[in-house]
């Protein structure tokens, strides 16, 4: 690979100073960007540790990158799987796979196209390097937003999120509301027609009478009857052959995601574990009542419908958003998981609560945070004043 | 009464080249060399022209803040250089020593039957005293300093480090002397810290005097640090001591000879080290006749102390004050095709405290780890980590932080006076983000001892 490394070298020569083109010496950010990304850098320790783990921020983040991959893949079938069904043709695997292939893969284009020039633009404008935060957010985003989509929403919003959700306020990890989230609150309320009801989940649903496409929980909150009108059975909920967002329908795929992050030690399990608990004790109280059909909806089948596994599982573990003592962690995945259900059954408007729950507790999440600390805090001013104390 | 501490956040970096408890024969050292900058925020002023003779023993050096602190010639002989650096910083004393040591002599004398300030004047005058260290900053004892107590820690968790008990096995009469010495500085008590599950040679395990504190667990249980965060953790305006455990037997011998002498057991290890074990050598020897034919490839660092905080001196380097280890690993000044060696790639030979790599499949998988730093330096992002490998009861990426910003009274609230820069040797290791952790508390305490005295 050294002619690789020789090529690099050569296209940048002109760039650097002394070079011919010195003047646009910003274009050395994009080309470091790619040369990073082909080759880790010469770079050796100086001083401290000598030695250091072989991870790193692009380790991490394909990680992660890797576990929504089951996901993508399912959410894909599925997008033909639905699109069939309503209309009551057989069709093929491959057949239902290739609508989704044809649908999705613009989706990621997209989110990846105008994300990542965003970065570069911000990058070279700021002269830091590229980092590595949208490789994850890229994917998220398509995953989290209805398959029909128009692209142009799907940019605008991309770049309403990096730009006003995390540049603004210094870029990776420096942002306080999960990136990907910020896009999908942005097209819920800028275009709500697109972003809810019952004709938008399945492809051509809009246009098409024939099919129908209401996602489960919203047919729970239409209709004030019990959960016998539901025509989805929880192993359909369970494997993800129901209508709802690209990525998020298949609880199976999910927990092959979670599975991988829990395993490499990426994902926190606290905040996954105790957001799990919080939706089960929310999900528990509503059943004791179960007044309508959102609240008999068994806890459990809570968390095989609408986003609530994929937003604990990949979005409330986004460690920079998230509360970053385990302490906190625990608490503001039990919130998540609590309010999440909560806001489901209480807001027939917008039956899912997931995104909502996560932007909440991400706002909510360094006062836990600054709680926590101040608890460790006067731990150690009580020492010291108990010591000074007995002293006297 | 002993404590019983278990330890369980820590990292165990499995490394290759360990030395063998085995006594290698190398040449002894023409050249010696002190470097001030062994000692943290020490501003030396020289006692000693070049051309000058001089006795082992004899200072060279003091401590501008307090002169009573002076640090001695390791051997006999003539002061040939005194190396500078930007703005006539100090950067070493060079000497050329004789064939046969020469030593200032003193009356040897025993430190129990002395007064704490004989003791005191006599660690002074034989510059013993730079071998004591004080909590908080991990600086080098002041001279009015009241400890509470002392703390000496008689084994080394840290990868590849030399092993207290090989070193120091027979040496009980001087290991005592040294503790006798000790106990004279403090009302408090003496404190000696063992691990549970290593071999404790008799020369701890018989030490007399002081409380015997047992740990168990993983690096860094061996920092003293650690050690004294679990047994009394240190608060604001307090100070105690530390005493590596080969130097308590140094000044022990002092006392009781009245020579000054700075021959020690040092190991030799490292992936890059043919045959690694350990070397009877003298602090501030050159370190290139202990790799005279022993070392494999020409593209290496020399590391005079442990890998995660040792000093980088190069292959004609000179062993560090504190120094009980030479550690030499292959340079890492090459790019990593991502596929093969690189952040998509399998990993097998990468070591990782995460499971990200597949190496974690093999638990009892030795490392030939280079010293590239396997990415750059980002934002932090990723929480946790730091944790998961620093055992006290702080928060350490938010004191870390806090450095950052230089917010003196939260750096104070957060614990800075628990901590020095080794105790987060691991959290640097760890790192995703590479953010020189220990660099960064280095600063802390540096501007907190400045502010704050």
């Amino acid at each position: 690979m050294k002619f690789l490394h020789t090529a690099f070298k050569n296209i940048k020569a002109p760039f650097e100073k002394g070079g011919k083109l010195e003047k646009y010496n910003k274009a050395l950010t994009a080309i470091d960007a790619f040369e990073t990304l082909m080759f880790t850098p010469e770079e050796v320790t100086h001083s401290g540790a000598h030695i250091r783990d072989g991870i790193d921020l692009k380790r991490t983040m394909s990680t992660v990158i890797l576990a929504m991959v089951p996901c993508l893949l399912f959410g894909m079938y599925n997008a033909g799987y639905q699109h069939f069904l309503q209309l009551g043709v057989e069709a093929s695997f491959w057949e239902m796979f290739q609508i989704g292939l044809v649908k999705v893969l613009p989706l990621v284009v997209v989110s990846y196209g105008v994300g990542l020039g965003i970065e570069f633009a911000f990058a070279m404008y700021k002269g830091h390097s590229v980092e590595e935060g949208y490789l994850v957010t890229g994917m998220l985003i398509p995953l989290i937003v209805p398959v029909d989509i128009p692209l142009w929403m799907l940019a605008v919003a991309v770049a309403f999120a990096v730009v006003f959700g995390k540049e603004v306020f210094g870029g990776t990890g420096m942002n306080i509301l999960n990136v990907a989230l910020t896009a999908r609150a942005f097209l819920f309320f800028a275009y709500p027609t697109f972003m809810s009801g019952d004709k938008i989940w399945v492809h051509e649903g809009m246009t098409n009478d024939a099919i129908s496409g209401a996602t489960i929980l919203g047919d729970l909150a239409a209709m004030k009857g019990g959960l016998e009108q539901l025509s989805f059975t929880a192993q359909d909920m369970f494997i993800g052959l129901i209508p709802g967002s690209v990525g998020e329908t298949s609880t199976l795929a999910i927990l092959i995601g979670a599975v991988i992050l829990l395993l490499t030690g990426i994902g926190s399990w606290r905040i996954m574990l105790s957001a799990v608990l919080g939706g089960a004790t929310m999900g528990l109280i509503f059943n004791a009542f179960g007044s309508n059909g959102l609240m008999q909806l068994p806890f459990w089948q809570h968390m095989i419908v609408g986003g609530f596994a994929f937003g604990v599982v990949f979005m409330a573990t986004d460690p920079v958003t998230a509360a970053q003592t385990n302490k906190g962690k625990w608490i503001y995945g039990f919130l998540i998981g609590f309010m999440a259900i909560m806001i489901r059954v209480f807001n027939p408007a917008y039956p899912e609560g997931i995104m909502l729950a996560i932007l909440f507790m991400n706002v909510m999440a360094p006062l836990i945070d600054h709680y926590v600390v101040e608890g460790n805090i006067k731990k150690r001013l009580k020492r010291a004043t108990v010591k000074t104390a007995v002293a006297k | 009464m002993s404590k019983d501490i278990k330890i369980k956040r820590g990292l165990n970096i499995p490394l290759k080249g360990e030395a063998e408890k085995v006594l290698g024969t190398a040449e002894r050292s023409d050249t010696f060399v002190v470097r001030p900058t062994d000692f943290k925020n020490f501003t030396p002023k020289l006692l000693v022209k070049e051309g000058q003779e001089i006795l082992a023993g004899a200072p060279l050096f003091y401590n501008k803040e307090y002169p009573d602190v002076k640090v001695g010639s390791p051997v006999s002989g003539q002061v040939v250089e005194v190396t500078r650096g930007p703005k006539r910083k100090i950067l070493g004393i060079k000497i050329l020593a004789d064939k046969d040591t020469r030593y200032v002599e003193v009356t040897p004398v025993n430190a129990t039957t002395m007064s704490g300030e004989d003791v005191k004047k006599r660690l002074l005058d034989q510059c013993l005293w730079a071998y004591i260290k004080r909590r908080p900053y991990g600086t080098v004892a002041r001279p009015t300093d009241k400890p509470l107590a002392i703390y000496v820690s008689g084994f080394d968790s840290a990868p590849l480090a030399g092993d207290c008990d090989y070193i120091l096995h027979g040496k009980e009469k001087e290991f005592q002397a040294g503790l006798d010495v000790l106990k004279q500085l403090t009302d408090g008590k003496v404190h000696l810290n063992l691990h549970r599950e290593l071999n404790t040679d008799a020369v701890f395990k018989d030490a007399k005097g002081v409380q015997i504190n047992w740990l168990n667990g993983p690096h860094p249980a061996g920092n003293v640090g650690v050690q004294i965060h679990h047994i009394k953790p240190l608060n604001k305006g307090e100070v105690v001591f530390t005493v590596a455990a080969q130097d308590v037997a140094l000044i022990g011998n002092a006392f009781l000879t009245g020579k000054y002498d700075a021959s020690r057991l040092v190991a030799l290890g490292g992936s890059s080290v043919k045959s690694p074990k350990y070397y009877r050598t003298i602090q501030g020897a050159s370190i290139s006749t202990l790799l005279a034919g022993n070392v494999e490839g020409d593209n290496n660092r020399v590391i005079s102390g442990n890998v995660l905080t040792g000093t980088k001196v190069g292959t004609h380097g000179y062993l560090g004050f504190f120094s009980k280890e030479v550690n030499v690993i292959p340079e890492g000044d090459h790019a990593k095709f991502f596929l093969t060696d690189g952040w998509a790639g399998p990993g097998f030979n990468k070591h990782s405290a995460s499971r990200s790599y597949f190496s974690w499949l093999m638990p009892n998988k030795k490392y030939d780890l280079d010293t590239n730093t396997n990415g750059e330096k980002r934002a932090l992002v990723v929480t946790g980590e730091y944790e998961s490998v620093f055992p006290m009861d702080i928060y350490p990426q938010h004191l870390v932080k806090a450095i950052m910003i230089g917010d003196i009274e939260l750096m104070e609230n957060l614990g800075i006076y628990e901590v020095d820069d080794e105790d987060f040797a691991l959290c640097e290791y760890v790192c995703t983000s590479k953010t020189p952790v220990q660099q960064v508390v280095k600063e802390g305490l540096a501007l907190i001892e400045k502010e704050c005295g």
